[in-house]
């Protein structure tokens, strides 16, 4: 098993210095001069030519791409000019808040989304099945920037349950419970389509399984069908519905963005959307960069768990 | 129809009821949008700085103004109008490139292939959004570059799939001919192999655009779509969002439109993906229920309560389409004290759904007992409560599957499979039961017991596999073993040895077994009785030896004359001519009749009834080859 992760992890690699190379290239089509950007219309060309040859700007693409992941690797990420402070520094800062929300809005995701299709396969084309079927379809159409602005109208101005924003920093503030608090509707916001996602694939899949010649096996063992539907079933469906839990992953990280600025969360996002708006394309790159190597592990860890679940896999 | 049948029925309604309000509502949108410049709309980016703010339902402004004193109502037309267009467009371009990429990768294939899709993964490999993000942070803040972001980002979903179909079709026989006749490579990907993954786009588009408006809302919220005073769905959530204290619906009537038109769209591809998958509307992913559903006409009594097994008039039947057939019809068998009877048949006489509806295992849906009942040592197993049947199964009657690799769990180990099916029925503990499993290896002569139990089924042979099946059945003593043709799927030699270790299992434990299967030297070798099944009746039962000698029926003498030495591989009961009807349209007479030799005029005008021809010995027909006299 031990090798089997250190296997995975090896094929992690080339993707992820794929990733860096496709970032670079988008960031390499910027148009204009990016000296000139800097130092503003006004800059006389010699001080344009030496930024230039500063920023290795003069130099061939591959050779460009080379030096920017050699300084990658030791944690250089670039400055960024408007906050005039080291990315790596501003990145990692708010890639807890965002890991925080994006992990929480993923687990609740799971957990509602799986026992809802479960139910809903169970109780099929019952009332159950019905009303879990209209409320995925809501869920996944939800637009979640939307949503977010509905929670904080209902739960913060009206019943003032949980706060709209305010969400400093992870560390310092008030301490676990006030996280929390400031956690539930951006989490909530963010977990609705996923969870929307995963019941309906999770209700395919038991369907699916339930039809299989093992589970009339498991019947005709005479198991209680408790058993038959949480163990037998319901373990096989899971093996088809995890890679899509990691697929959710992607969009739950790619919807922090909205959520995040909705309810001013100080995850990347937030800094991306500001950092889009100030043309900040360091920031951007390494915020970019640092999202997506997220992704690839948590893709990477819903391998190995669906390896764990299916010994035909190993 | 039963219960179940008219609610699955009435879902795929309700089903195709949501897709059809979901149309209704998207044409109603878009005509709207598209009606737009002639509608009676206020000017929407008319400012009015008196009326700022003002809530919905106030004169002259139906949803109210914005904080320009816009009128959103106009707006709300105007932006439609607009996210409808970037949705579409981006929709258009993503499956424009994508299906590009995806018909070169697949019809091309080779390295070009692999360089295509290795990209494809790379761009999957991103976030979805954030990809988006960085493109737009490339390209500047604008509607325009929100809508390629978009576009870009969805390129992969197009490309997969029509790849996927498109490395199909390459491989077909009129592509090639297509080839061959002289068309250029091009040609033949336009004129041969687009067409055909046309279904496919309209499918992806289908279930992307929604999405598309979705996301590009998104960008147009965060300001980084539509930049004033260009305006769409999501920029003008976004502005309401400064507002949202004071001026709520400035934001909430923007988004709920989004909503409805995602919702509508969504609404729109469920249906269409519904209707062309064909396993939904044959409800063949009908979950089946625990235990067969009983709706019975009729409840006879046991005549042989000291039998094992009697079954007297079992009538087991299906749901088609909405209409009810019986599978199963009026089935007498009775099975004595330790006794092999065999069940002979060809594939679709109805014999595993016989053996199948002792213990309920037929799926319901689409299966019911509709008549009849199987006594189990004189106790009517159709009128127990589904506990008292639970705690049966395993216990007094086991059971032994054709496919030993899709009949055991492929997650569980062996070991955890005949430890659950030990404590099912005996409060014993983990350690003894696992001892007794170690036990039921060893008598089903696997080697290195202990070692097996933390083998998974995909680790062991065929052979092995059902072993362990036949042990599994033998793990709490059942008085009744039904085995459904638990050797056909295993290779030939293998088969014998199965065979052999359950004869002599059957006779040590002295149960009886119920020994479904098409092959009458299987038969030969195992069973005391045999019952011939054909088209869902029984049509001939006697002791094996006798039926074997001279068989009355002649659908049995076909079926006799085909026998082979035992061992041989099969195709023996193709040698019949014709096909059994379907249950679904049996003739008026004798079902046999249409590919009898023997058959009269008479033997088509009424359903033939059972003679006893002597003890124990019965055929269903007017002709049989034998006279009593002979048995």
């Amino acid at each position: 098993m031990i090798a089997y992760v250190a296997k995975r992890l090896l094929a992690a690699v080339p993707v992820l210095f794929g990733l860096t190379i496709i970032v670079f290239l988008i960031m390499a089509m910027i148009p204009g001069d990016p000296a000139t950007a800097i130092l503003g219309s006004y800059a006389t060309p010699e001080n344009v030519e030496r930024l230039n040859r500063q920023l290795g700007l003069d130099r061939s693409l591959v050779e460009q791409y080379l030096v920017w992941i050699t300084n990658l690797f030791h944690g250089d990420f670039g400055r960024s000019y408007a906050l005039n402070r080291p990315v790596i520094d501003e990145v990692m800062e708010r890639l807890s808040a965002t890991l925080l929300l994006a992990g929480t809005a993923l687990v609740l995701a799971s957990v509602l989304g799986l026992l809802a299709g479960v139910v809903s396969a169970v109780r099929q084309y019952g009332w159950t099945d019905r009303i879990v079927t209209f409320l995925v379809l809501v869920g996944i159409s939800m637009p979640a920037f939307w949503l977010g602005l509905l929670l904080i109208l209902l739960f913060a101005v009206t019943w003032r349950l949980f706060p709209a924003s305010g969400m400093v920093a992870i560390y310092g503030g008030g301490g676990p419970l006030d996280i929390l608090r400031h956690l539930v509707l951006p989490a909530v916001t963010l977990a609705v389509v996923a969870t929307g996602v995963i019941a309906r694939l999770t209700r395919t899949a038991m369907l699916e399984v339930l039809r299989q010649d093992y589970i009339r096996t498991a019947r005709a063992k005479g198991l209680r069908e408790r058993r038959v539907i949480f163990r037998h079933a319901f373990v096989a469906a899971l093996v088809a519905v995890v890679p899509v839990i990691g697929i959710q992953a992607g969009f739950v990280l790619g919807g922090a963005v909205y959520v995040e600025t909705v309810f001013q969360w100080p995850g990347i996002g937030s800094m991306l959307v500001n950092a889009i708006a100030t043309r900040d394309i360091l920031l951007v790159q390494g915020g970019v960069l640092v999202v997506a190597a997220a992704y690839v592990l948590f893709n990477l860890a819903a391998d190995v768990v669906q390896t764990l679940l299916d010994p035909r896999l190993r | 129809m039963a219960n179940a049948g008219r609610s699955g029925a009435v879902s795929l309604l309700l089903n195709n009821r949501l897709a059809a309000a979901g149309v209704a509502l998207l044409a109603l949108i878009v005509a709207v949008a598209l009606l737009a410049p002639v509608l009676p709309l206020a000017d929407p980016n008319a400012t009015a700085p008196a009326d700022r703010l003002m809530r919905p339902f106030s004169p002259d402004h139906l949803l109210g103004t914005d904080a320009l004193g816009r009128d959103i109502l106009a707006r709300l037309v105007w932006g439609t109008r607009v996210s409808l267009m970037v949705g579409i467009s981006a929709t258009a371009i993503a499956a424009m490139v994508g299906s590009a990429i995806g018909l070169v990768a697949g019809f091309v294939g080779g390295r070009i292939d692999g360089l295509l899709m290795r990209g494809i993964d790379m761009v999957m490999a991103f976030p979805y959004i954030l990809l988006a993000l960085a493109i737009v942070a490339v390209l500047g803040p604008g509607l325009l570059n929100a809508l390629y972001a978009i576009a870009v980002v969805n390129v992969p979903f197009f490309a997969r799939n029509v790849r996927g179909m498109a490395l199909g079709l390459s491989r077909r026989e009129f592509v090639d001919a297509a080839r061959l006749s002289g068309q250029s490579g091009p040609e033949v990907l336009f004129a041969e192999v687009l067409p055909n993954v046309m279904p496919v786009i309209v499918v992806t588009m289908s279930t992307t655009v929604g999405w598309m408006i979705l996301e590009t809302a998104g960008l147009s919220f965060l300001g980084l779509g539509a930049q004033p005073p260009q305006a769409d769905l999501g920029s003008m959530l976004g502005e309401g969002r400064k507002v949202l204290f004071n001026a709520p619906h400035v934001s909430v009537v923007p988004g709920l439109m989004i909503f409805v038109l995602v919702m509508s769209i969504n609404l729109v591809g469920d249906g269409v993906r519904d209707v062309l998958d064909p396993r939904l509307k044959s409800g063949a992913l009908a979950r089946p229920s625990a235990r067969t559903r009983v709706e019975r006409a009729d409840a006879p009594v046991a005549t042989t309560p000291a039998a094992v097994l009697e079954l007297k008039g079992l009538r087991t039947l299906f749901g088609l389409g909405g209409r009810e057939v019986a599978a199963v019809r009026d089935v007498d068998l009775l099975i004595g004290e330790g006794e092999c009877l065999g069940l002979v048949g060809e594939s679709g006489s109805g014999k595993s759904v016989t053996a199948m509806s002792i213990m309920g295992l037929v799926p319901s849906p689409p299966g019911r007992i509709g008549g009849g009942a199987a006594f189990f040592r004189g106790r009517d197993l159709f009128a127990l409560s589904d506990g008292e049947i639970r705690r049966m199964r395993g216990s007094a009657v086991a059971h032994v599957f054709q496919d030993p690799l899709s009949t055991l769990h492929p997650l569980f180990t062996i070991g955890d499979q005949l430890i659950e099916a030990i404590r099912a029925h005996r409060p014993l503990r983990r350690r003894t039961a696992r001892q007794e499993a170690a036990d039921l290896l060893a008598l089903v002569r696997i080697p290195n017991p202990r070692l097996r139990l933390e083998a998974y089924p995909h680790e062991l042979s065929g052979g092995m596999r059902q072993r362990v099946a036949i042990a599994m059945a033998l793990a709490n003593d059942a008085d009744l073993v039904v085995a459904d043709e638990p050797t056909t799927a295993l290779d030939v030699t293998v088969q014998a040895e199965v065979l052999t270790l359950l004869n002599r299992l059957r006779q040590e434990k002295n149960a009886a077994v119920l020994f479904i299967t098409h092959d009458f030297g299987v038969v030969s070798a195992l069973c005391d009785r045999v019952a011939v099944m054909y088209a869902g009746e029984i049509v001939e039962t006697g002791r094996t030896e006798a039926v074997l000698a001279a068989p009355a029926h002649p659908y049995t003498r076909r079926l006799v004359d085909c026998v082979p030495v035992l061992g041989e591989p099969e195709r023996r009961l193709d040698a019949i001519e014709g096909r059994p009807p379907p249950p679904g349209a049996l003739p008026k007479g004798c079902a046999f009749a249409p590919r009898c030799p023997s058959v009269a005029p008479v033997c088509r005008e009424a359903p033939v009834a059972v003679r006893e021809l002597a003890a124990g010995r019965t055929a269903r027909c007017l002709f049989p080859l034998v006279g009593a006299g002979h048995v």
